[in-house]
């Protein structure tokens, strides 16, 4: 069942199209995430849900009711901002409360729903505080508390976890998880950043300028881009691209180009391709493997060698972009040595020169 | 230790000058205004708040108080009216040579008899012979009195000069006038910044527009109209309600373009998150903005109030003469006409209509300076 149907969605600033045609369906009590670079749009979106931004055309409707007209309290939804957006002069009491008493709920409800929250959120001894007195990770709870107290059909999040650091943002990430479980509610959830994505949702929607790139599960996205943008953006590190141009093609497999090094078959083939087409190969660091064997392979030279302890990433001087590796944690190589790296072929997506996947 | 640098140290000496400049006349505007009318007339505020001499000619007491003892003949007394606070230096018997005994001395008269006098004033005459003198005699005294303040000159120019009417007058203009303009400030400062509705940016413009206009432009026109007003419903064209709208439209402008900017620079999220969760534009202005634009509110308001309790043009314009009506800064103005002499009185009625304006000062002061930078710094 889908609890929200956006329907060819549209907006203008001015000239600037920044929503392109946008259509989504979000199943009920389900996590998605909107995930792009800045300036896609997604932030446009989650405040076009939430009625903080006019509609140019197309539809929002929430549980089978065209919202667009609603104000942002007749929706059933909450929000929680990047920049927590508490009100500096109440309590942390009153800041929950805020809500509830605009909607003249009795004094024992707005308490124990207040209570409620700020045990979920273990922000109990916090609740007299006022919010410069607390630190970055308690106040953005304080704004999830906010919003858990008024019960809403749907949680919207505006990158919440950005202004914190990085150890905190970790915690928080997983707590929200662990939220979205306990409360079986609908929450959409936007960042920039893929990890976010990855670790959360049931879905993600990887937005670029303006259009849906792609949408699926995690993993679906990970494992099956359907275009180089979805490909470059999930994942860390990057997908390593590798410009080429096909030097033969047969019926079942494509011989191409790998850097002037060597020619290669691949196996994917679509009756789309001709001979002499440019397409881009893309490889995930870890289907990059050092090996003696010269089969599918390029010689290169490391340049950096970045060890994380679990594993280490090498980044290859490879004509124009770095060619990341990973390796295992414990890898002997140096900066400056030379190395052989091989590739499965069934592991990599080629793209064609319209940057689709084939 | 601190790091010493040059440019610190002349900042705060011409900070301390200023602060010299800015208290010396103040402060002996207040002393001037606590001493006696004929201590002022005399010597300058700042020998007030030490002993000083005096000299003074008294008389003894008449031959008909003395008495008869062992067959001498006695009058005593105090020459300083018992007063305990001051007391004697020098005195002398003759205008010749007024200080020419130090208290406390005996001296023999010119009749023979004896004048014992001690230092608080009080004497003992004694003589063999019958006192006979119908005047007392003269004695000349120079008297160390200490420093005597007093509140009898502002009795004089609240209680029989009319001052007091006058600065209920003045507040009676000064406080509504504060806050109609910073009621109606506020609420188009936030319908300016945070409400969308057609020609928002225009109407802006227009206030910052009439920043610039002068106010003595303004002043004629505006009493036109209020003569026409007045006329239409027989009533006088000046009256205080007159003057608050006159000083609400004159400040204005100012109060809206500092309080907009101010209410602009709050974080918009907050009022995103209000609206989500449901407060109305009403509901956010009175529950999130006004809480939060207090020191904004409190500093502007205190500019305001100080622009039109200083005020003299437009009150002379706009209200009249009468006792009833007329305020601080022109009762002021009237005095100095008629009591140009009497600086005693002159003082104190500077020093009343200072009163308020350094109360609001000293007890507001962190507002204050906040309001200066309202608009280019959050408050």
């Amino acid at each position: 069942m889908s609890e929200i149907v956006i329907k060819n969605l549209n907006k203008y600033y001015g000239k600037n199209h920044v929503i392109q045609d946008v259509s989504l369906n979000i199943d009920s009590q389900s996590f998605t995430v909107l995930v792009g670079p800045s300036g896609c749009g997604k932030s446009t979106i989650l405040r076009m849900i939430a009625g903080l931004e006019s509609i140019n055309s197309g539809t929002i409707s929430i549980d089978g009711n065209i919202v667009n007209d609603l104000s942002p309290k007749d929706r059933n939804i909450a929000m929680v901002f990047q920049s927590y957006a508490l009100y500096p002069h109440m309590t942390v009491y009153n800041n929950m409360a805020f809500g509830l008493k605009l909607e003249k709920l009795t004094k024992d409800e707005i308490d124990s729903r207040v209570y409620d929250a700020a045990k979920i959120l273990q922000i109990e001894e916090l609740l007299q505080r006022k919010p410069k007195q607390l630190s970055g990770g308690q106040r953005q709870r304080v704004a999830i508390g906010r919003a858990i107290t008024r019960k809403p059909k749907v949680f919207l999040f505006d990158e919440p976890l950005s202004n914190l650091d990085a150890a905190l943002r970790v915690q928080m990430r997983v707590e929200l998880a662990k939220l979205h479980d306990q409360l079986d509610a609908t929450m959409i959830y936007v960042t920039h950043d893929q990890t976010e994505a990855m670790t959360m949702a049931d879905k993600i929607v990887v937005l670029d300028q303006g259009k849906i790139s792609q949408s699926g599960s995690p993993m679906d996205l990970y494992h099956n881009p359907k275009n180089l943008f979805v490909g470059g953006f999930i994942g860390s590190p990057k997908m390593n691209f590798i410009k080429t141009r096909i030097l033969k093609k047969s019926s079942q497999s494509i011989s191409i180009d790998l850097l002037g090094q060597k020619s290669f078959l691949l196996k994917k083939t679509t009756t789309n391709l001709k001979t002499g087409d440019e397409i881009t190969l893309g490889i995930r660091p870890e289907h990059l493997k050092i090996s003696k064997d010269l089969k599918n392979a390029w010689k290169g030279k490391v340049f950096v060698v970045e060890k994380l302890g679990s594993g280490t990433f090498l980044y290859l001087d490879k004509e124009g972009e770095p060619l990341v590796v990973e390796t295992d944690g414990d890898s002997k190589i140096k900066v400056g040595d030379t190395i052989n790296v091989a590739f499965n072929p069934d592991k990599c997506h080629v793209f064609n020169a319209n940057k689709e996947v084939i | 230790m601190k790091h010493f640098s040059f440019g610190k140290f002349l900042a705060h000496f011409f900070l301390l000058i200023i602060v010299f400049i800015w208290v010396i006349p103040t402060f002996g505007l207040l002393i001037s205004s606590l001493r006696d009318k004929d201590q002022v007339a005399l010597t300058g505020w700042w020998t007030a708040l030490k002993h000083n001499e005096f000299n003074e000619i008294v008389r003894t007491e008449k031959s008909n108080v003395q008495f008869e003892e062992n067959g001498v003949f006695i009058i005593t007394g105090n020459l300083l009216k018992n007063s305990p606070t001051k007391s004697v230096i020098n005195f002398g018997i003759t205008s010749k040579n007024p200080k020419a005994f130090k208290a406390p001395s005996k001296v023999t008269m010119k009749n023979g008899s004896t004048f014992y006098l001690k230092k608080d004033g009080s004497y003992r005459w004694t003589s063999d012979k019958e006192f006979k003198h119908k005047k007392g005699k003269r004695i000349f005294l120079t008297v160390n009195t200490p420093p005597s303040l007093t509140l009898e000159n502002y009795k004089e120019v609240l209680v029989f000069r009319g001052l007091g009417q006058s600065f209920i007058n003045s507040l009676t203009v000064a406080v509504p006038s504060t806050i109609i303009p910073l009621i109606i400030g506020a609420f188009a400062a936030y319908a300016l910044s945070w409400m969308n509705f057609y020609g928002r940016d225009l109407i802006f413009a227009t206030i910052v527009c009439l920043l610039v206009v002068p106010l003595q432009m303004s002043l004629i026109p505006i009493l036109t109209v209020y003569n026409q007003i007045g006329n239409f419903f027989g009533v006088s064209a000046k009256s205080y309600v007159g003057i608050w709208l006159a000083h609400t439209g004159f400040g204005l402008p100012l109060k809206i373009f500092l309080l907009r900017n101010f209410i602009k620079s709050l974080p918009h999220e907050m009022f995103e998150a209000a609206r989500v969760d449901g407060a109305s534009h009403y509901q956010i202005f009175m529950k999130i903005i006004l809480p939060l634009s207090i020191p904004a509110f409190a500093s502007i308001g205190i500019l305001q109030f100080l622009w039109v309790w200083n005020d003299l043009l437009v009150a002379l314009v706009f209200l009249d003469k009468m006792p009833s009506e007329i305020v601080l800064t022109s009762r002021l103005r009237e005095m100095l006409g008629e009591f140009s002499q009497n600086w005693e009185i002159l003082t104190t009625s500077a020093f009343v209509s200072m009163i308020v304006p350094l109360f609001v000062f000293l007890s507001l002061q962190r507002y204050f300076i906040r309001g200066l930078v309202a608009g280019s710094v959050k408050g």
